[in-house]
């Protein structure tokens, strides 16, 4: 899907901010942005996945993206977002939530602008980053969140990382 | 014009099978000699809209067998013929028959002609008989018999071609690959009964088709000649080779239900040994009598079918003026059957006494869900409602009341929407123990309670091949011949009960018999001798039961030809298992059995404690709660300095923190400040130590892999009225880390 859109040329792309950077993700995958509203933990679950939230009657799984990104963690408040998305998976079709600290615009994003992410000595560090695009003055790091989800969720990879959702919080 | 008819086959077999299901019960219900006139003309509606509908489609075959039922029924309904035993079997028979033509026009396969025009024939043959016998002129009611019987000959000789079509049908498009992948050889020699036991070998083979490439030879050796067919019995043996890398396990699974009723050899042949398929082909022509020559071309096949519908149906057209000049002149003017006339059954289709609609499962899983997600609204509006204060405060939260209300009973009526009566399925029953009581010469006596006790579609579906077991065993193993009966002081007719009723959020669904019981010292001796039981091992009832259940220890009983319950019943109890359910025996020798199949009424749906651990709720599922219970500290006992135990009614049970093993800051960390929950799962008990009970009710489960992945102890979610989500703790999943977790420790 994301390679269909980049052969398309043109695209609509979500930014959000993280710490200081922004951050885009196409816009055909959002589902839904709402307030932060507080999760049910999952018990053995990584360190970034919160827990779970009813949406809609569907039980969606939130991930922290300052923990993925391993940026400080933020308070959450009644301003702090969630973006819900979905991605493909081996399994199919998933629904999932990313806690950011703002959602900021929609852009017009033309492919050519697109630049590809600098090798920075290790492939996990950009796997997940699809390019790189300047939008006025800044920088705005391209997600795919096909390959950045695709470690997150148990049965999608084999993450150790079985530390109490207690620490999270 | 064929694709705007083409939108209406699926709901004209709907109704047709419906129908017929109909028609069989007001068969079984017809009183030899004096029958009721309303159920005979129930009858003939089936059978003449049928026709209509069939007519209408095009389906020829099926309308002129309908035409030939439908002037046999014409006579019983006028009176003119009384009904006999033979004729209600052949009546019986012929629902049999327009099943299985109607579910081969659907499938768009070759219709098994060789059942259909012997039927066809038997039918005329009555009709004709009863015409004359009723003085009527002797001439024309003897010309459609020489006219059937001619049709017959044709029809015979088509018919076994037919046959094999299905077999080369699948070799067609199954052979041939040549490829190196292992193949299964199997021989299937299915026994007689097997088709009346219920089996399908259409259904094994395409089961086993979708493993790998199937190729299937029928050996027609064992059929006899047409006028002595049985259409009940199987005559027909089968050659399978299946290229497949599937285990064993996969290729036995096909047969679980069949494997009582048939021979069954399966053996692997080794990969690279690609000559094998037709090193099997040949030999099965060798076998086979001289139609057999078994690559017909497919595309022959169905012509050579069609042909015999033809010739048939010239033959029908003719008793049908016979019918109506052995009758009086207001007989004759009763609805002698139009064939054209295509629309008026339809509308009396429509116009039945049921008047329902049909939807599709997704439509009303949607409804389900939105309702669901109205309720928790709803609950939020009433949380905000109490909050309010002012003057239409009071106004807003009595509109809120009658809001919950309506509530609650829109979401109690969408459930129920899903809800079918258990009759769907017991309906089968009547004509199976009949059959099956005059095959085996038991009288056998059926009864039926409860029929209308409601459970949720996808359980319905899934009971039934159980149920058929055992109630199938009931008669086979279960009740004895009359004679014996007799001499042990009982009637002579036995008795099978069925009964279906609400047990407490439960449906118990009962299958007792009057029989000889469990013979529990040969069960016993069995499992001595094969080393499952020690010899001097004392056994409770209920232990002894449980042999029953174990994998292979009823195939072993068969072939020892010692009487006794226990065929297939691991696969009876691993389907109600699979539900959710439980099955009890409860027996007593010489008096007779009663199996006890525990279901919840959906799988959507169960009933849960809420507990709360620190900031967190679960839900625990009440089927695995055995108690709760508040301990002091006295009666908690270390066992070397780790695991805590106490003692619950004589056993030790160990405590397991639930706020430990999910990591959770509790409220509670001393044990007496909060409860202890008895908890068992996969037959091991624990104490749950949780911080305090919230309430019992019921909740919705929904996926937790949907979106995120299996959670070790967790079974999954639900939405609590506050909108947030419950974890539904999965008590064997928990048991299992917790030992774990010990261990690690």
């Amino acid at each position: 899907m994301t390679n269909d859109s980049i052969k398309s040329g043109l695209q609509q792309v979500l930014t959000f901010v993280l710490g200081s950077e922004t951050y885009g993700v196409d816009i055909l995958r959002v589902q839904e942005i709402r307030g932060w509203s507080s999760v049910t933990k999952i018990p053995h679950a990584p360190a970034h996945v919160l827990g779970v939230l009813n949406l809609r009657g569907s039980i969606v799984p939130i991930v922290d993206m300052r923990m993925q990104f391993n940026l400080e963690r933020a308070e959450y408040t009644a301003v702090t977002v969630i973006i819900v998305l979905s991605v493909q998976s081996r399994k199919g079709k998933r629904d999932f939530g990313v806690v950011v600290d703002g959602v900021s615009d929609v852009v017009n994003v033309d492919d050519s602008q697109v630049k590809a992410a600098p090798d920075l000595g290790s492939r996990e560090a950009t796997e997940h980053i699809r390019g790189l695009m300047p939008v006025a003055d800044r920088m705005v790091v391209l997600l795919d969140i096909d390959k950045l989800i695709a470690g997150q969720l148990p049965n999608t990879s084999d993450s150790e990382d079985q530390a109490p959702a207690a620490a999270a919080a | 014009m064929d694709l705007d008819l083409a939108q209406f086959h699926s709901s004209f077999f709907e109704e047709s099978f419906e129908a017929l299901d109909g028609m069989e019960a007001a068969l079984l219900g017809l009183d030899v000699g004096a029958p009721d006139p309303e159920r005979v003309n129930s009858i003939f509606r089936v059978a003449h809209s049928i026709k209509g509908g069939a007519g209408m489609f095009g389906f020829k075959d099926v309308a002129s067998f309908t035409h030939t039922l439908e002037t046999l029924l014409d006579e019983l309904r006028s009176g003119r013929m009384a009904v006999t035993r033979d004729i209600s079997d052949k009546l019986l028979l012929s629902v049999d028959v327009m099943r299985a033509m109607l579910t081969s026009v659907q499938r768009k396969e070759p219709v098994d002609m060789q059942k259909v025009a012997d039927l066809q024939f038997d039918l005329e043959m009555i009709v004709a008989q009863g015409a004359g016998g009723t003085a009527a002129p002797a001439a024309p009611a003897t010309a459609p018999a020489t006219a059937a019987a001619a049709s017959s000959a044709p029809a015979a000789a088509t018919a076994p071609a037919a046959q094999p079509a299905v077999g080369n049908g699948a070799a067609a498009t199954g052979a041939n690959g040549g490829s190196n992948a292992a193949r299964w050889a199997i021989e299937f020699r299915a026994l007689p009964e097997l088709l009346l036991r219920g089996n399908d070998p259409i259904a094994i083979f395409s089961s086993l088709a979708e493993l790998g490439k199937l190729t299937v030879v029928a050996n027609m050796q064992a059929v006899p000649r047409l006028r002595s067919i049985d259409a009940e019995r199987c005559y027909l043996t089968w050659t399978l080779d299946l290229e497949s890398d599937c285990a064993r396990d996969q290729v036995d699974a096909a047969f679980e239900w069949a494997a009582v009723d048939c021979e069954l050899t399966i053996k692997r042949v080794e990969a690279g040994a690609s000559s094998a398929p037709s090193a099997v082909a040949p030999a099965a022509v060798v076998e086979a009598p001289v139609v057999a020559a078994p690559p017909v071309p497919v595309a022959a096949a169905p012509q050579v079918v069609e042909a015999a519908p033809k010739s048939v149906e010239a033959a029908v057209a003719s008793p049908a003026p016979a019918a109506a000049s052995a009758s009086t002149a207001p007989a004759a003017a009763a609805p002698s059957p139009k064939p054209a006339d295509a629309k008026e059954p339809a509308k009396a289709a429509g116009g039945g006494e049921h008047s329902s609609i049909r939807v599709s499962i997704e439509k009303i899983d949607e409804l389900i869900n939105t309702v669901g997600e109205l309720v928790i609204t709803q609950a939020m509006l009433s949380e905000l409602g109490r909050k309010l204060d002012g003057s239409v405060a009071e106004q807003f939260r009595s509109g809120l009341n009658q809001l919950e209300r309506n509530m609650r009973e829109l979401q109690e009526s969408v459930m129920r929407v899903r809800m079918l009566p258990i009759s769907f399925t017991f309906s089968r029953f009547p004509r199976m123990v009949r059959d099956l009581a005059q095959r085996l010469g038991k009288q056998i006596e059926l009864k039926m309670t409860g029929e209308q006790t409601e459970l949720d579609k996808t359980v319905l579906e899934k009971i039934g091949d159980p149920l058929v077991h055992l109630v199938r065993n009931s008669i086979d193993h279960g009740i004895e011949a009359p004679d014996v009966r007799v001499k042990a002081g009982k009637s002579p007719t036995g008795i099978v009960h069925l009964d279906a009723c609400h047990r407490g959020g439960h449906i118990a669904v009962e299958i007792r018999d009057d029989g000889n019981g469990l013979d529990k010292s040969r069960i016993l001796a069995k499992a001595r001798s094969r080393g499952l039981v020690g010899q001097n091992d004392v056994l409770t009832d209920e232990q002894v039961h449980e042999l029953i259940f174990m994998p292979g220890f009823s195939t072993a009983e068969k072939t020892t030809d010692v009487s006794g319950r226990g065929v297939g019943m691991d696969v009876v109890r691993r389907n109600v298992k699979e539900l959710g359910g439980k099955i009890e025996i409860a027996s007593e020798l010489g008096k007779g059995s009663r199996f006890i199949i525990t279901l919840p009424l959906t799988l959507a749906i169960v009933d849960g404690q809420s507990v709360s651990v620190g900031s967190e709720t679960y839900i625990v599922p009440l089927t695995s709660i055995v108690e709760s219970l508040q301990l002091q500290p006295q009666s908690v006992n270390r066992l070397s300095g780790r695991g805590e135990v106490f003692s619950f009614r004589g056993d030790y049970l160990p405590i397991v923190r639930l706020h430990e093993l999910f990591g959770i800051e509790p409220r509670a960390t001393a044990l007496h400040e909060g409860l202890i929950v008895v908890a068992e799962g996969d037959g091991r008990r624990i104490g749950l130590f949780v911080d305090e009970l919230l309430g019992q009710q019921q909740v919705v489960i929904k996926s937790m892999e949907a979106n995120y992945g299996p959670v070790d102890g967790v079974a999954g979610a639900t939405i609590l009225g506050d909108g947030s989500v419950a974890l539904i703790l999965d008590l064997s999943g928990l048991i299992r880390v917790a030992a774990g977790t010990a261990r690690a420790a």
